[in-house]
């Protein structure tokens, strides 16, 4: 019977103590503690939070990169196109400007030739001319040399116009 | 550190001191040791042990046994006593004549005080024949071995978890160390297995109560359950047990909602005509649940304390020391079990306690 049977000093002893403790742990444990975990728990969540956006933003990233790439090699493949379009473009401008620089060329180095020619064919008909004339000089100084000799050519002259 | 090593030697001073100093072993031998006068009482033994006492018994029977005496606090029609319970006679209870019963007590001065300290009676002496004069009731405040259990309790308690609290508040929110990571799983156990499902996101304003209910009925679990300082049945003590469910009560009342009487005193759903039978079973309820509370923790612990001195016992009631081969195995099994019981007892008092709170603190939508 005594085992069920309250005491009113024990009664006494643990309200008081349990009052005490109470308002102890909750100042100077329970609130520092739970105060703790839970700014824990935040920092926890949000770190796993961030690292997840971390990891979709990267992911972003790297498909951005991809397109980036892609864009890249599409316009690395205009521009070469377009260089080997400009390139055949300015080889073929070049052939017909070569051309016809060197028909002008060829044109010009003719009429060079031909004037030098005419030039050419000018002085030695000069020449000719000169010759011609001291050579007749000389012929019709020698033909005129005697008077026989002027008598046979003014003779040979006279028949000669009488056969026209 | 210097100042720390300090006061731990200062503690350990004045316990020695306390202990050499109080300790009194009436190592005199019995006159006449007689094997029939001395026959061993099972029931009276499990019982003695379950029961609260004046001082704490380490070993010994009788003359020979080794105590350290606590302090006696008597509230009587002449104000407070104070005296050790070495004060006492001890071994040699008094006994006189009450109402044709014959009642074990003790005596102190000029009184006799009967042995469960609720009367005391002027008696007058004559060499081992007290007569009562008069009779006078008292209150005892004394520190019993229990109380003395509550104390050494609440001062781990304090020491643990202020322990815990500071490395928080000097670290911030970090991983635990050393003590805290021993605990802190236990507070999260609390905050999360026994508040949330309870109180769900009220919970903030009930933690510190039910953590302080808690670890107070865990750890003086545990503390009865050390042989060597003679096994303070303190959470088995329904004293004990009734404060605590009465602060759950209390509690449940302070913060109790209108959607609470509500259910109470208009149960929905109910016809009215069953009114008459069901309010008053309701109303009932609400003392009913810390009762059970209360008789739980102490039948279980008490039972623990019971079963382990029974099972040891059995060494002393068949008188041959090969019994032991029985009674020890068995008692190491209970003792383990005592371990789980010790948390669980805690956990159910802790959860019931939260879901009386959450009962009471619900607004009603049902």
């Amino acid at each position: 019977m005594e085992l069920v049977t309250p005491s009113i000093g024990l009664m006494f002893w643990t309200s008081l103590v349990f009052v005490i403790l109470l308002f102890l742990l909750a100042k100077f444990a329970w609130k520092p503690i739970l105060k703790s975990v839970k700014e824990r728990e935040v920092k926890i969540e949000s770190a796993l939070e961030a690292s997840e956006k971390a990891r979709t933003e990267m992911a972003l990233l790297k498909s951005q990169n991809e397109d980036l790439r892609k864009e890249a090699l599409v316009e690395r493949d205009a521009l070469l196109k377009e260089a080997r379009e400009m390139k055949d473009k300015m080889v073929a401008e070049a052939k017909v400007t070569a051309k016809e620089e060197g028909e002008r060329i060829i044109e010009s180095a003719r009429e060079a030739i031909k004037n030098e020619k005419m030039a050419a064919v000018t002085e030695i008909k000069n020449q000719v001319a000169t010759l011609s004339i001291e050579i007749a000089e000389k012929i019709v100084k020698e033909k005129l040399s005697t008077d026989e000799k002027q008598k046979t050519l003014v003779d040979g002259l006279v028949e000669e116009i009488n056969l026209n | 550190m210097q100042r720390k090593t300090t006061i731990k030697l200062a503690i350990a001073l004045v316990m020695s001191t306390l202990f050499t100093a109080n300790f009194y072993a009436q190592s005199e031998p019995t006159e006449h040791p007689e094997q029939t006068e001395e026959k061993y009482d099972p029931v009276a033994t499990a019982l003695g042990h379950a029961l609260d006492s004046h001082e704490i018994h380490f070993l010994g029977e009788g003359e020979s046994a080794v105590h350290l005496p606590l302090p006696v606090i008597l509230y009587t029609d002449n104000g407070l006593e104070f005296f050790m319970s070495s004060e006492f006679h001890h071994g040699e209870h008094a006994h006189i004549e009450r109402d044709g019963k014959k009642v074990d007590g003790y005596v102190y001065k000029n009184y006799f005080i009967d042995h469960h300290m609720t009367k005391i009676s002027p008696v007058i002496d004559s060499h081992g024949h007290y007569t009562i004069d008069e009779e006078v009731s008292i209150t005892d405040f004394s520190i019993t071995k229990n109380v003395f259990a509550l104390f050494i309790t609440a001062f781990l308690l304090l020491f643990v978890f202020m322990k815990v609290g500071k490395f928080y508040k000097k670290n911030g929110a970090v991983a635990p160390k050393g003590l805290t990571s021993w605990m802190e799983p236990l507070i999260l156990f609390v905050r999360d297995d026994i508040a949330e499902p309870n109180l769900g996101d009220k919970k903030t304003k009930f933690m510190p109560y039910l953590l302080t209910v808690f670890f107070f009925i865990w750890f003086g679990n545990l503390l009865g359950l050390i042989p060597f300082i003679s096994n303070p049945n303190l959470t088995g003590n329904i004293s004990f047990t009734i404060v605590l469910a009465l602060f759950t009560l209390i509690v449940q009342m302070l913060f109790s909602k209108k959607g609470f009487w509500k259910h109470i005193f208009s149960p929905p759903g109910v016809p009215v005509a069953l009114y008459p039978i069901l309010i008053p079973i309701e109303f009932a309820g609400i003392f009913i649940k810390p009762a059970a509370l209360l008789i739980r923790l102490f039948a279980n612990i008490t039972a623990g304390h019971i079963i382990v001195v029974s099972l040891v016992g059995i060494i002393f009631v068949k008188g041959s020391l090969a019994w032991s081969g029985l009674s020890v195995p068995m008692t190491l099994f209970i003792s383990c079990l005592e371990l789980l019981v010790a948390f669980l007892q805690a956990y159910i008092f802790t959860m019931l306690s939260a879901l009386f709170i959450g009962t009471a603190i619900d607004d009603g939508h049902h």
